[in-house]
């Protein structure tokens, strides 16, 4: 088990490195020096350009320079921003748990619905009910989900009103953020209202950001309920005259979850992803949001401090789910 | 297509079961099984032939600006105008020619980064699946550091370098998307190579290349083929979403994603604006998508009851 561990995290070292050649690279491959770029149109002359240069250090050869970089990034140094003039990785954490709260909650309604669909659908197999389930997955998995934020805002806060548009939470209320969760934070201030203000910005970010995973993940429930249904012990277990609810609920489900859970862990790259355009529809100030502005501002520090951290996010994560899937499914740990 | 059309499905059971079937006729019979998959290709044929013919169909150009015809609803609407039967846009733009005109950029990104994707992805995978050794090593480092980047992040930061434009913008979707060519062809590459017939070959005196190319590749096509359609629709949501994000077509290029970007503001006065292109996008990717589902029931041979 400890090889079998240790072997994944090895695996995972020369990825990061290159990660880290991939974000360096990201600055020096731009047109332009780096000095050129800071400086932005309104330029500078040769002789601030030249003590710009050795400031920053970008005069040293390019291997130098990049072990300054690693060193650096690995004692949580990402540069300074060109436009708010904070340190990145300030900056990152301060607007991470906006996105990790909106990403948890949209992991949490994809699989709150795609679990139960998927298994509906697998046990009803060739009914309307699996018809219905599977044919609206396909339509999640196909949808613009930056077209489906907008419809949405047009229904719930053009039409009926019930949803606010922008934002995490109402402008009336204020207080110190704590965990940087609001829901958490609106709870920890007792104010009134402040939850429930928190709860309905929430609910259109969550849907538009949990639609793809939704789909993703009811198919994915419904085929290994498929295969599992097909199996012996599902034969023996009805044969015993079990409740067909608890042959389902016990026997079958618990041995499909297994794929199901790492579906639901690989899906952090598609919720990053989809965060970017789930935020900018809902002017949500996390992660996805601040990395677009970055590149329209030529923020370039900041760009390149998100892509490392997002990056070192997605591994980690893929590592946790790779580990908890060997944890819970010993077949896996011999192979490879 | 009319090849596979005119191929025997129409014959009886017991009749298609005594024939032989060719390749074709056989992926045909059990592709034409899935209904879904039936109506996909049917669409995706339509939006072909409306994208091939758009100069012919579409009732005025794309960028032409009616200046005494701005937001104009949909003809059934109060205010339509049956010059414009899906409305104008915030310019007098007629939105009909514009989605018509769409068709062509959506096809063309998904064409383009397919086959970009897929040439270079392939190659990548045929050499290193044969190969092995640190070649592989490498390559496969490589992909598992374009993969830990979400895909619409790593696209976006590459356009943020190349500039952003609707080429960009594609050779950005492409390089993100041919790891997944890359790994699928290593597999079926190195599971392909230990079989008899390679080695029969190879002992026959073929060379590498030949081996590589023309005597295994071909038996690892199935999943490739699946992975295109797939990527396909990919290419065509991801290039749509960079272009709402202003990464990629600029204005006033009728890209159906660009056309939501404009249409941003007035979602809450003009519902056509942003319900037509977004139908168009879904719609097509729908159609790709339910045509891939039938090519992998009809490709997977676990699946066929033979």
């Amino acid at each position: 088990m400890l090889r079998f561990f240790l072997r994944r995290i090895a695996l995972l070292i020369p990825t990061f490195i290159g990660v880290t050649i991939a974000a360096f690279a990201f600055i020096r491959i731009l047109p332009g020096d780096p000095v050129l770029l800071m400086a932005g149109e309104r330029g500078t002359t040769p002789e601030r350009h030249a003590q710009l240069m050795e400031q920053f250090g970008f005069d040293r050869p390019l291997p130098i320079q990049y072990l300054d970089y690693l060193t650096s990034a690995l004692q949580g140094d990402l540069g300074i921003s060109l436009v708010t003039k904070k340190p990145v990785w300030d900056e990152f954490f301060v607007l991470f748990p906006a996105t990790l709260e909106l990403s948890f909650c949209a992991i949490i309604f994809a699989a709150a619905i795609g679990l139960p669909a998927g298994v509906m659908a697998a046990v009803r197999r060739g009914s309307w009910l699996d018809q219905t389930v599977m044919s609206t997955a396909l339509i999640g998995y196909s949808m613009p989900i930056f077209w489906w934020g907008l419809l949405l805002i047009i229904l719930f806060s053009g039409i009926l009103g019930w949803t606010p548009v922008t934002g995490r939470i109402s402008l009336i209320y204020f207080f110190e953020p704590v965990t940087g969760f609001m829901l958490i934070d609106s709870l920890l201030s007792g104010q009134k209202g402040a939850f429930s203000s928190a709860v309905s910005h929430l609910i259109l970010p969550t849907i538009v950001l949990g639609t793809i995973p939704l789909a993703v993940v009811a198919r994915q429930t419904r085929s290994a309920m498929l295969e599992v249904l097909g199996e012996d012990y599902v034969r023996t277990a009805r044969a015993k005259g079990l409740k067909p609810s608890r042959v389902i609920g016990l026997h079958a489900l618990r041995n499909a979850l297994i794929p199901v859970i790492t579906t639901i862990g690989l899906q952090v790259g598609v919720l990053l992803g989809g965060a970017i355009l789930t935020e900018t529809i809902f002017s949500w100030p996390g992660i996805g949001k601040w990395m677009l502005d970055s590149i329209f501002r030529r923020d370039y520090p900041s760009v390149q401090g998100g892509l490392l951290m997002i990056a070192a996010v997605v591994m980690v994560v893929n590592l946790t789910v790779d580990l908890v899937y060997g944890l819970i499914n010993p077949r896996i740990r011999h192979v490879g | 297509m009319s090849e596979q059309t005119a191929a025997p499905h129409k014959l009886t059971a017991d009749t298609a079961a005594l024939t032989p079937r060719g390749p074709l006729s056989e992926f045909w019979y059990y592709f034409s099984e899935n209904r879904g998959a039936v109506t996909g290709l049917a669409f995706f044929a339509f939006i072909c032939a409306v994208a091939l013919l758009a100069g012919m169909i579409a009732p005025h150009s794309a960028t032409e600006q009616y200046r005494d015809a701005l937001l104009f609803p949909p003809v059934w609407q109060e205010g339509g105008d049956w010059r414009f039967l899906l409305g104008t846009d915030a310019v007098g733009r007629d939105m009909l020619s514009r989605l018509i005109y769409g068709s062509q950029y959506s096809l063309f990104v998904g064409c383009i980064v397919v086959a970009g994707a897929m040439v270079v992805g392939v190659t990548l995978g045929v050499i290193t699946g044969y190969l092995g050794g640190n070649f592989d090593a490498l390559v496969m480092r490589l992909m598992d550091i374009i993969l830990a980047f979400p895909s619409l992040l790593l696209a976006l930061a590459l356009v943020a370098i190349l500039g952003p434009s609707l080429t960009n913008a594609m050779i950005a979707i492409a390089i993100v998307q041919q790891p997944h060519y890359v790994r699928l062809t290593r597999a079926a590459v190195m599971s392909e190579k230990g079989k008899d017939y390679v080695t029969a070959a190879r002992v026959a005196g073929v060379p590498p290349g030949r081996l590589m190319f023309r005597t295994i590749l071909p038996n690892c096509m199935a999943p490739l083929i699946v992975q295109a359609a797939l990527s396909f629709s990919t290419a065509i949501l991801d290039a749509a979403a960079l272009g709402f994000l202003g990464m990629g077509a600029q204005p006033p290029t009728p890209e159906w994603g660009t056309m939501l970007a404009e249409a941003r503001e007035f979602i809450l006065r003009a519902w056509w604006v942003v319900t037509f292109p977004g139908v168009a996008i879904l719609l097509t990717v729908l159609a790709i998508n339910l045509m891939g589902d039938g090519l992998r029931d009809a490709l997977d041979p676990k699946l066929k009851r033979s």
